[in-house]
């Protein structure tokens, strides 16, 4: 097993390299001036000299190399310091990569921003996989029943209603008809965990992102579920399963459950890059000030570095998922381990 | 049972002859029977005249302003009202669903060209495979979203300064749409590839001499067209979907220039006071990809010789 997800890792480190050089190129072809912000009252030279003092000057490879340092080994390491507290030489002095706009290090921003997003995006996620799970199975097993009718109608509409839709809507209904949720997130809320006001507040502005990213989520999962149960069940170990005198239960929820799950973990990961575009959305909409909105506002700034960073740490992230369940695969079916 | 002379295997066969069955026949037979997949098809086609019939029937101008009439609820005048310069908001719907309906087509083209293009390629040259499908799943872990914002942003001015304003922006929104959305259909036709390249007539066009590339177009591609085909039409509902998203970030076509997200765009900050104007393009993009995406599994199922034999 360890060997496995060994194997995958070495897979995962190039893809990284090769997404960094993909998003480094497009920067590097696209025309622009990192020097535009400057004031037009600043004289040529000084321009040209802020130019060369930043490396823009520098040839494409250098640049990209440059980065990867900064990316791969100094943030690491900083990151590696500011949660055990401790120091390596130099690391006051130690180059990061730094925002044009706000003139501090990127990364830093992003993990400001990135509780509130994973809030919503985890909550999302979990709560989308925990209801699709069982609606996809007992809508195989019950297969052209009136729950199969309507769990497959609702699917539909979660999977083609976009969010910035179906949260529009949801605003219009709950917050200015009805009242009930706020229609915006507020970040500077700050949840104490001994007063039930204050996280019923959190819980009521969770609500309906959640709530959205979760029905986005469980559609496109419960459809696939559904249709590998529905190719389990006609297998033959489940006839085994049955005429050995195995009770329903056991049949679905051991047998049929677990090998159903194996093509649905593949499809989670897939669905993670989906699921990154969808909490940008749901942020835009909710006004929520996670990494989605940074990245937003970073964009209209021509915020070239930190657009470049959110960009690959959402790379970053759609690759870790994407070793998770590797790894659950290869837990969940021996012969994947094996091969 | 007069001219059993003339068809010898029909004479221990029931009475009448099997009645002549073609491919496309019995793929319409199993298609009619997904009720879904008909409302669907007769949706999309009232959406699809609509869209591009209304804008020329209907009197008003979706770009002419006309302040007096400004903020107006619905009527029979003005069937969705007016927007805050007094434009006819079912026109400016009808209107915004060309482009979006355009984007969506020609995005889904591109996609399943390049798409099938890469999946014939790795599946039928040994030598291509591997780098092929490692380009292939590093292209599937590229959360699409950012990319799309950026690419748009970055190469906004010298695409438009190229083509033009509109037409600038829609073909660059339909190519990094079709660029970040191809790999599906790759590994689909791949994996067919693979099989049909093992199948005995492709032995036996080989070894009576057919070229590589006359194995592929004459015998290859006619039997990846039905999972190509359901790809498609996923692909048309995913273009719409991601164009109205990138319209809807403020990032997609110009701020005069009626799409459905922009529409959407428009409307959000009018939600509290005008909550029907996020409604109608919401609508219009739901109801079109719902429409889309039933054909799709209307598709998949006629297409499926298993399912369709049964019927």
């Amino acid at each position: 097993m360890l060997r496995y997800i060994m194997r995958r890792s070495m897979v995962a480190v190039p893809t990284l390299i090769v997404i960094s050089f993909i998003l480094f190129f497009i920067l590097d072809l696209a025309p622009g001036d990192p020097t535009s912000n400057v004031p037009l009252t600043v004289p040529a030279e000084v321009r040209e000299r802020m130019r060369e003092a930043q490396g823009f000057n520098d040839p494409f490879l250098l640049q990209w190399l440059k980065w990867c340092r900064l990316m791969f080994i100094n943030e690491p390491i900083n990151l590696f310091e500011s949660i055990t507290s401790t120091c390596f030489g130099e690391c006051e002095a130690r180059d990061r990569i730094i925002s044009w706009s706000s003139r501090s290090p990127a990364l830093d921003t992003i993990y400001e921003r990135l509780p509130q997003t994973l809030w919503v995006l985890g909550l999302g996620t979990l709560f989308g996989t925990l209801i699709a799970i069982p609606v996809g199975i007992i809508s195989a097993y019950k297969q052209y029943s009136v729950f199969d009718n309507v769990g497959t109608f609702v699917t539909m509409l979660g999977f083609s209603l976009p969010v910035y839709f179906t949260g529009l809507l949801a605003i219009v209904v709950f917050s200015v008809k009805l009242d009930w949720f706020p229609s915006f997130y507020d970040t500077t809320h700050d949840v104490q965990l001994t007063s039930w006001s204050s996280i019923w507040i959190q819980i009521k502005q969770l609500i309906m992102p959640v709530t959205i990213l979760t029905l986005f989520q469980a559609s496109s999962l419960a459809r696939f579920t559904r249709a590998s149960a529905l190719d389990n069940l006609n297998q033959e170990y489940v006839r085994t399963a049955r005429s050995k005198g195995l009770s329903e239960s056991k049949v679905i929820n051991v047998h049929v459950m677990r090998n159903s799950l194996i093509p649905v973990v593949t499809l989670l990961a897939l669905t993670i890059p989906g699921i990154i575009g969808g909490a940008i959305l749901t942020e835009t909409v909710f006004r929520i000030n996670g990494i989605g909105q940074l990245l937003i506002t970073s964009i209209r700034n021509g915020d070239v570095p930190m657009v470049q960073t959110i960009t690959f740490f959402s790379a970053f992230l759609v690759v870790v998922f994407n070793l998770i369940a590797d790894a659950l695969y290869g837990l969940l079916d021996p012969r994947i381990r094996y091969d | 049972m007069t001219d059993l002379a003339n068809s010898p295997e029909a004479i221990d066969a029931p009475d009448e002859l099997p009645e002549h069955r073609s491919l496309r026949s019995d793929v319409w037979r199993q298609f009619r029977r997904h009720r879904g997949a008909i409302l669907g098809l007769v949706l999309l086609t009232i959406i699809f005249l609509a869209v591009f019939l209304g804008p020329i029937l209907l009197p008003y101008d979706p770009f002419e302003n006309n302040v007096p009439d400004r903020n107006l609820g619905p009527t029979w005048k003005h069937l969705m009202g007016t927007d805050n310069l007094g434009r006819d908001v079912f026109s400016r719907v009808l209107t915004g669903g060309r482009v979006s309906i355009a984007v969506g087509i020609a995005a889904m083209l591109f996609q399943v060209i390049l798409g099938t293009t890469i999946g014939v390629l790795a599946g039928f040259f040994k030598r291509l495979d591997g780098p092929l499908m490692r380009l292939t799943d590093v292209f599937l872990s590229i959360p699409q979203l950012p990319l799309l914002l950026l690419v748009v942003v970055l190469f906004r001015e010298p695409v438009t300064d190229r083509f033009g304003q509109n037409l600038g922006i829609f073909l660059l929104v339909v190519f990094i749409i079709g660029i970040t959305n191809w790999m599906q259909t790759a590994r689909i036709v791949r994996g067919d590839v693979l099989a049909i390249k093992e199948e005995e007539f492709v032995l036996a066009a080989r070894s009576i001499g057919t070229s590589g590339l006359r194995i592929v177009t004459r015998h290859i591609l006619p039997n990846v067209l039905s999972p190509v085909t359901v790809a498609a039409s996923l692909g048309v509902a995913s273009a719409i979907i991601t164009e109205s998203a990138l319209s809807f970030l403020g990032l997609g076509f110009p701020a005069d220039f009626p799409t459905w997200g922009r529409l959407l765009f428009d409307a959000k900050d009018l939600i509290t006071s005008q909550p029907a104007r996020v409604i109608w393009p919401g609508a219009m993009i739901s109801a079109c990809v719902l429409c889309v995406t039933f054909i799709g599994d209307g598709l998949r199922d006629a297409l499926d010789p298993k399912l369709r034999s049964k019927g």
